[in-house]
């Protein structure tokens, strides 16, 4: 086999990872995609490998509900054909290799910085000199928004190619939330510093990211996860699913000055992520998730609380919207605004709501299930238009779901336990990967350890790492006020990507 | 309209009635208190994350402290943690908490600089930078304006632009390359101006305190006017913080 086939969260020894020539590989993984809409790559990186870079690439199958992963190693002066030449979605993944590594891609469409790392970067731009996307004309003029934006948002750069009102072309500078988070992982070596750094990749995604790097550690410590553990991440990751959800629901209305959406909205969110400091002190969930154990026992009273929480939720919720539903001067901001295509989401390699947006099935809760997601038989919520408004609905829709689900699953809460601290060791010279749902998407954390169970590499990747270009593309003949609806719409992060 | 006032009917009274005397649901994580009691202090010191809890006395630096209640799980006799909100200060000093003292957290009125009541005390408007923050304090802080939190009652508000602003609230432990976009948004603020650090990592860098991917130079060279502790920030810690500092009953 030139590969092997591994499931979500499932550890294997690293060596087992069939090491091919760079031109084999290349050829192994475009054919694994290339007319594959089911398949995308779900991680390509690179890391140190006895004076080389061994890059790994990690290709997720959603009907067979397995990810193939095939490796090579090459020299970090080399000169390489890009996988991006033919399918465009690795363009990124290459580039950050590049910035990485030093690794040179011939065919490459444009290696441009990705986060502009304090070192190992063979990238000396400034990131001031960024080289933007330009088209000499007259009639033509460019707008740069950024980094520091209108309101309370996190930095980046957007550039602008318009003729007219009219947006001809966007390129998104990222990197300036750079913390270092990834060589973090490697510097601090205890659990509970690691688990820090997992709640900080993205504030707005605490659980979706401290889950996947706890099912990560579990996995790589041969921890098998009781039924309390899992009851409460895939509950909790409902609830974070609900409150952000409805917070851009609010955001949305604000961006089309619709005042009562946003206010109603705003203040639905409020008992939903208040709820989770009842459950565990904090409104975002910061401290709820650990590996190995769940330090915040799942009562009968909480599950009383959340549901009479939700029964005021829901009615407010659904009449709000179907007010918004009949309103023509909503409907006309946010119907056929900021279309992408299903060729393009595909192209891209989109992930989460942003590809159901337009038909795009991918959704890591029933393509490679984890948690209890497997008894709920998830049908991911899937619309067709691609624009503001299946953004929009699609949020609607997914919170009621999320709603059924967390009625459905509180029915039968299980026993809790009562460690207080887990002692993990991790699996020497092993690989996993670990890919959950968060409400943007796919969220993938993947490691691989030394001969002393110590982390060589630790990868996290966003969702927004794909979805960006996809805003990018979704803005282009529309005018430059539909902008911000339209970026509101995405909600992508920053943090996440530039980690 | 028929049906926006029956929506506007149907949300009822959503407005914290007294934001300075409001009390948190749940379990709030607010100010710790350390006990007397005997225990491992090696142990609790090395539990920390971010190496906020120091010896001899037993101490937590809340500038430093992610509320992970770490050390409250592993040594419940020595450490509570609080539902008292109140983690706003102006001297970066009045953040630790030393075992078997146990008082709310206040402003050292002598060191709010005189300009900051007579100008700022009916109307304060602040520039957020997010400069490495992981939009969790970012979200808490659109939340004090919302409906439930409603700062705007002191007429505390968030601006577009920091040429019509009298302050920036930093988030975020300061990354290398938000220094410069950091400086460049302070410099546009008219003077008199002043800083508030919202959160752990910008007080401290938090769990990324010493990673060389960040800046933290801006906080040497300017004064430091509110800390308001917390990760994140809770909006209640924010708003009574900035009243305090404003002077506001």
């Amino acid at each position: 086999m030139s590969y092997i086939t591994v499931n979500n969260q499932q550890s294997v020894p690293a060596d087992t990872i069939p090491e091919l020539g760079y031109p084999e590989f290349l050829e192994l993984n475009i054919s694994l995609v290339e007319n594959h809409p089911e398949r995308h790559c779900v991680l390509y990186f690179g890391y140190n490998y006895r004076k080389s870079i061994r890059l790994v690439c990690c290709i997720a199958d959603d009907l067979l509900h397995n990810i193939m992963i095939s490796s090579s190693v090459v020299k970090s002066d080399a000169t390489l054909n890009s996988f991006s030449a033919k399918i465009l979605s690795f363009e990124k993944f290459e580039r950050e290799i590049h910035e990485n590594f030093g690794i040179d891609f011939i065919d490459h469409p444009w290696l441009k910085p990705v986060r502009y790392p304090e070192e190992g970067s063979e990238y000396k731009l400034k990131m001031a000199e960024y080289p933007f996307f330009g088209i000499a004309s007259e009639e033509l003029h460019e707008v740069g928004v950024g980094p520091v934006h209108a309101g309370i948002i996190e930095p980046g750069h957007f550039r602008f190619v318009c003729n007219g009102e009219q947006i001809l072309h966007l390129e998104i500078q990222l990197g300036y939330q750079h913390r270092g988070l990834e060589k973090l992982m490697l510097n601090k070596k205890k659990l509970i510093e690691r688990t820090t750094l997992a709640e900080s990749i993205a504030g707005d995604s605490v659980v979706g990211h401290t889950s996947a790097f706890a099912y990560l550690m579990e996995s790589l410590g041969g921890i098998k996860q009781n039924d309390e553990i899992l009851f409460s991440r895939t509950l909790a990751q409902e609830i974070e699913r609900i409150a952000i959800h409805t917070g851009d629901l609010s955001a949305m209305c604000t961006d089309v000055a619709y005042q009562l959406g946003s206010s109603v909205f705003g203040r639905l969110r409020t008992p939903i992520i208040n709820f989770f400091q009842e459950w565990c002190g904090n409104r975002l969930s910061k401290g709820l998730i650990r590996a190995g154990y769940n330090p915040y026992p799942f009562t009968k009273e909480l599950a009383d609380r959340l549901i009479a929480i939700l029964d005021a939720f829901e009615p407010d919720f659904i009449e709000m919207n179907k007010e918004i539903s009949t309103l023509p001067s909503m409907l006309s901001r946010f119907e056929r605004t900021g279309m992408l295509k299903y060729e393009q989401l595909l192209e891209i390699g989109t992930v989460g709501m942003s590809a159901r947006m337009n038909a795009l099935e991918r959704d890591i809760r029933a393509s490679h299930p984890y948690g209890i997601y497997g008894t709920l038989n998830h049908a991911p919520v899937i619309k067709h238009h691609g624009d503001v408004f299946s953004r929009f609905q699609i949020r609607k829709e997914e919170v009621l779901q999320s709603i059924a689900y967390i009625r459905e699953i509180v029915k039968q809460i299980p026993d809790s336990n009562t460690f207080k601290k887990a002692v993990i060791t991790l699996k020497p010279e092993s690989f996993v990967l670990s890919l959950t749902e968060g409400w943007r998407g796919e969220i993938c954390h993947a490691a691989v350890t030394d001969s002393n169970g110590d982390f060589v590499i630790y990868k996290v990747k966003d969702p927004s790492f794909h979805n960006w270009l996809a805003l990018g593309l979704a803005v282009r003949n529309n005018e430059i006020s539909d902008f911000p609806i339209c970026n509101k719409s995405f909600d992508l992060s920053y943090c996440g990507h530039d980690l | 309209m028929l049906n926006t006032i029956k929506i506007l009917f149907h949300q009822g009274k959503q407005f914290i009635p007294d934001l300075r005397k409001a009390k948190v649901p749940g379990i709030y994580t607010g100010r710790p208190e350390i006990s007397t009691a005997k225990t491992d202090i090696k142990a609790l010191v090395e539990c920390c994350p971010t190496g906020a809890i120091s010896a001899d006395p037993v101490a937590i630096d809340l500038g430093k402290c992610t509320f992970c209640r770490e050390c409250e799980r592993l040594f419940p006799d020595k450490i509570h943690f609080t539902t008292d909100y109140r983690l706003s200060t102006n001297e970066r000093e009045r953040l630790i908490i030393r075992e078997g003292i146990s008082v709310p957290i206040t402003l050292n009125p002598d060191k709010v600089r005189k300009e900051i009541h007579a100008l700022f005390g009916g109307s304060l408007k602040l520039r957020q930078v997010s400069a490495g923050g992981d939009n969790s304090c970012e979200l808490e802080l659109n939340a004090c304006g919302n409906v439930n939190f409603d700062m705007g009652r002191y007429g505390i508000e968030f601006v577009a632009s920091p040429r019509h602003a009298d302050g920036i609230v930093i988030t975020g432990p300061i990354s290398k390359n938000m220094a410069a976009p950091l400086q460049v948004t302070y410099d546009a603020t008219p003077s008199p101006k002043i800083i508030i650090l919202a959160g752990t990592d910008a007080i401290s860098g938090g769990i990324f305190a010493g990673s060389p991917a960040l800046d933290r130079k801006f906080l040497e060279e300017n004064h430091i006017d509110l800390y308001v502790a917390g990760n994140p920030v809770h909006p209640l810690a924010f708003i009574n913080g900035v009243a305090d500092l404003l002077g506001i009953k």
